[in-house]
């Protein structure tokens, strides 16, 4: 069989493929075709029967399953093992993985046992050329691997230029997800899962699990209306829903503003929450740490409410409302629902 | 039971206080330029191991740490909240060492150290916000690992049960001892420091910065062996050369830039005014962009 491809890990829970999979085989789609190879994809769990279908329209040339009662939910060493025997055979080239949970719980354990470099949270992938400034060693077609580094300080584009496959994880909302065509259709390789994961390996024991589905949606929302630490309060963030349910909006918040238990961390936006690029941003007493603008910026409007006028935020934002949240937020409801319909 | 606990823990550089000097020119961190502190979430570990030794009487707790001479800082600091001692490995030729080749020279440090019972860590560093070093080493080392804890909930007969924070929920998982287990923010707070024990322990040194002490405090570290803090280099820890610092990274930096956002000229308004915000929202909503 063919080695050298690019391979997208699918995470799946209760067998729908997770959407920051679904979003790295679009990336994975374009760079496999720029590298001339396959786009496989892996999806390892108990029922995946409809993964094929789901996956298929992103432009999958090959999908493999490995499929086993005990292989979900997902525990660390099982998936891993799996990974890890599958990639000794096939030699991927590029393996790319969401900076999830598992994601962040697999990759280092696949890559410390492969030797491969791995690098966490990128938010570009692009191939390229590489000199060794050392050796003056040319490579031809690595897999740039680009991520804030350093609280978000500087950007660092990082190669494996000698070990593979080149690993890397990115967050969801990150890349875009987009059908490649809906007729597409790949081969599929069903796995014997006693080919690749032994009976001692399943030794952690999951004794309880409560996953909600989660009912929060902003990364697909058109319209955020985000908080942060300026909010002041848990009551003062209400007047942020009240907007949103009037606007039709979802609510976000930055670090500061969950740090500070004002909101869930699911509506976290920023580069340690999701990335969002909405067609509207309001944020409501939001700075504008470099940690949340990198997770918003590519928003169409951004309206700053802020009674700092010189809030970071506000040199990145199309529109300006000096003045509080408490202030200025009932305003924009009681005006939008005097002028809308 | 007696557990021997061992604790990862980084000096970080306060990656909140980023000045401009903060790179050397090979894109590695120049970390002398920089505040240094303990990293926030192994303070979240250190926690739960010192949790573990108040119910276990007779347990030990070591802080491990790689990095410069003066990461020692972060062992006293762990020693005044409560932990029995702590080992620094430290060596020029571990520098600049990327994820997996960190994982490798803390596994031999481990693996050098012997008998433990379980490694503890903060989930991820914030100067690189990896998350990768505690998984890497619990595969190197041979043992499972459990990522994203926020408690431990029971330890006994050779199992740790351990309640983990996902993105969208909690689970419970037992896993078999020895194993990794990285802790979350969201963990209890490290307990403060313990004032007889910064008086006891405040004149602790490591070799390395004992080096540049008066020769009073190198009599006391001679009087009183428990101030000792020891020093590991690769050779002790039998790391193998082709493996750690820079010519053992797989990964290399190809590039760094600073991260610099183009301002817009945005157009003010005054929150006070209703006429001009009601005017911002007509506007809005003749574009579609909202209603």
């Amino acid at each position: 069989m063919d080695t050298n491809n690019l391979i997208v890990y699918l995470e799946t829970e209760d067998g729908r493929v997770a959407d920051v999979s679904l979003e790295l085989l679009t990336k994975g789609r374009e760079l496999a075709t720029e590298l001339g190879v396959k786009l496989e994809a892996i999806a390892v769990g108990d029922d995946l029967s409809t993964v094929e279908e789901q996956v298929m329209p992103y432009g999958v040339d090959r999908l493999y399953l490995v499929s086993d009662k005990r292989l979900a939910p997902y525990t660390s060493i099982p998936h891993s093992e799996v990974l890890i025997n599958l990639f000794r055979e096939i030699k991927p080239q590029i393996c790319l993985m969401g900076a999830t949970c598992i994601g962040r719980d697999l990759g280092p354990r696949v890559s410390s046992c492969l030797h491969s470099g791995l690098t966490a949270d990128c938010t570009e992938l692009v191939i390229g050329d590489h000199t060794d400034p050392k050796t003056g060693k040319d490579y031809k077609d690595l897999l740039y691997q680009i991520r804030p580094a350093f609280g978000g300080n500087i950007v660092a584009t990082i190669v494996n230029p000698d070990c593979r496959p080149q690993m890397a994880t990115v967050r969801e909302g990150v890349m875009k997800k987009q059908v490649f065509d809906p007729a597409h259709k790949g081969e599929v390789i069903v796995l014997d899962p006693a080919k690749y994961v032994k009976d001692e390996d399943f030794v952690v024991e999951i004794l309880d699990r409560h996953i909600e589905k989660s009912k929060i949606n902003i990364k697909n929302s058109p319209i955020i209306v985000a908080g942060g630490y300026g909010v002041g309060s848990k009551e003062n963030f209400q007047l942020l829903f009240d907007l949103a349910q009037t606007l039709g909006a979802e609510v976000g918040a930055s670090r500061a503003a969950v740090d500070a238990g004002f909101t869930e961390h699911a509506r976290q936006i920023g580069q340690t929450g999701v990335t969002v690029r909405p067609k509207l941003y309001i944020a409501c007493g939001i700075s504008g740490q470099i940690q949340h603008i990198a997770g918003m910026q590519d928003s169409s409007i951004i309206i700053s409410i802020n009674n700092d006028p010189a809030a970071p935020i506000n040199k990145i934002a199309d529109y300006v409302i000096n003045g509080t949240v408490e202030e200025v937020v009932p305003k924009l409801i009681k005006y939008y629902k005097k002028n809308s319909k | 039971m007696s557990l021997n606990i061992i604790v990862l823990a980084k000096q970080v550089p306060d990656t909140r206080n980023v000045g401009k000097d903060a790179m050397k020119e090979d894109g590695t961190i120049n970390r002398a330029a920089l505040p240094a502190i303990f990293n926030p979430e192994d303070l979240n570990a250190l926690e739960q191991a010192l949790r573990l030794k108040d119910a276990n009487p007779g347990s030990t707790v070591t802080l491990l740490t790689m990095g410069l001479p003066r990461a020692a800082e972060i062992i006293r600091e762990a020693i005044y909240r409560g932990a029995d001692g702590g080992i620094v490995l430290t060596d020029r030729v571990l520098g600049g060492a990327d994820t997996l080749a960190t994982s490798y020279s803390l596994a031999q440090a481990v693996k050098k150290f012997g008998n433990y019972d379980i490694i503890l860590g903060g989930r991820q560093a914030i100067d690189g916000d990896t998350a990768q070093v505690g998984p890497q080493i619990a595969e190197k080392l041979g043992i499972p690992q459990i990522t994203y804890a926020e408690e431990i909930i029971d330890l006994k007969d050779g199992y740790v049960t351990v309640k983990r924070r996902l993105e969208n929920g909690v689970e419970t998982v037992k896993s078999p001892l020895p194993c990794v287990v990285t802790v979350n923010g969201s963990a209890a707070e490290c307990r403060p420091r313990n004032a007889m024990r910064v008086q006891k322990y405040k004149y602790a040194a490591s070799a390395g910065e004992a080096a540049r002490l008066s020769d009073e405090r190198k009599a006391l570290l001679e009087k009183r062996p428990y101030l000792n803090i020891p020093e590991w280099g690769a050779a002790f820890v039998e790391a193998d050369p082709t493996q750690i610092g820079m010519p053992g990274s797989p990964t290399k930096v190809k590039a760094i830039e600073n991260v610099v956002f183009t301002a817009k000229d945005a157009r003010q308004l005054d929150g006070a005014a209703d006429a001009e915000v009601e005017e911002l929202v007509k506007e809005l909503i003749a574009n579609h962009t909202i209603g």
